[in-house]
């Protein structure tokens, strides 16, 4: 069965996209799935650091594109995860260095290997986040329980919706439950209540997650 | 100080409630708002379509979007010079 392709998108930069990706990528892999995750953030890649995989990184997916290599170099195979495998972004270029076109037939070809795509979303809502979103079917939009954080996710939603991504859907991430209770902060319902998306899951804030970036 | 305005009852809708109302009002906005392209080719159609029932003027035409807290509307106003009578060939 060929791959489901789901973009991860936010609108606003700092919310969580690229770890959850890690995260969700991670999970689906140790659930016995062959995972993906495509680093799309070219010239501020950070995928590769949020999974530890910075040191083992060669090529990236410019390289493809440009058939400076084949993909199979360029994919890095995460060592602790069987099926986990990670394709990074170029450092050193920027996003006009890829068009949709590209990202859509670099996604037909990983489709037959893996079961699932997860493609890491730059912020904003210019070509990075165009090309990303070209190649996926699904879309997951992270956002947090913050003004701001919301109203991009709207527009985001928004604009997935006009290119005819289906389904999408929500992570409401870094919520800080004992705040809701005392009324300090915006609730699942909230959110749920004006974005009228499906959600998939709430992720309560942690410290550790810092400290583990810290020292990754 | 908190402790203090919880103790006494100060304001007493959380941060949570206001971020909410807050959000509603920035997403009432933010969903209809329209490009000045957007708006001119409304225009444009809206126009070609009452000219095919009636005169107007043109050159004092109004469309805008009208917003308040709560609710947006879009409000039109296009003076009319005259009601083409029996002229006009009606379609299906």
């Amino acid at each position: 069965m060929p791959a489901r392709v789901i973009v991860i998108t936010s609108g606003k930069g700092g919310v969580g996209k690229t770890t959850s990706t890690a995260n969700i990528a991670a999970a689906l892999a140790k659930f016995g799935k062959k995972v993906v995750a495509v680093d799309a953030d070219v010239g501020l890649r950070n995928l590769d650091v949020i999974m530890g995989l910075e040191n083992r990184v060669v090529f990236n997916f410019i390289d493809v594109i440009e058939q400076t290599c084949k993909l199979n170099q360029a994919l890095v195979k995460d060592k602790r995860v069987p099926g986990l495998y990670l394709l990074p972004a170029a450092q050193t270029r920027t996003k006009d260095a890829v068009n949709p076109e590209q990202m859509i037939a670099l996604c037909e070809e990983l489709k037959p290997e893996f079961d699932f795509i997860l493609l890491d979303c730059p912020a904003g809502i210019e070509g990075g986040f165009k090309n990303a979103a070209a190649g996926a079917e699904e879309a997951l939009v992270v956002t947090t329980p913050e003004i701001p954080a919301v109203r991009d996710a709207d527009r985001i939603i928004g604009m997935l919706e006009s290119m005819g991504k289906s389904p999408i859907r929500l992570i409401i991430n870094r919520l800080r439950p004992n705040m809701v209770q005392d009324g300090d902060m915006l609730a699942k319902d909230d959110i749920l209540d004006v974005l009228s998306i499906d959600l998939i899951g709430v992720v309560p804030e942690d410290e550790s997650v810092t400290r583990l970036f810290k020292y990754s | 100080m908190e402790f203090l305005k919880r103790l006494f009852g100060v304001g007493s809708e959380g941060s949570g409630a206001k971020a909410k109302d807050r959000l509603r009002i920035v997403l009432i906005h933010d969903r209809t708002d329209i490009s000045p392209q957007l708006l001119d080719s409304l225009r444009e159609e809206i126009v070609s379509v009452l000219s095919k029932y009636m005169d107007i003027d043109n050159d004092k035409i109004e469309i805008d979007l009208d917003r308040d807290e709560k609710a947006v509307a879009l409000v039109a106003n296009i003076p009319v010079l005259r009601i083409k009578r029996g002229n006009v060939e009606m379609k299906d």
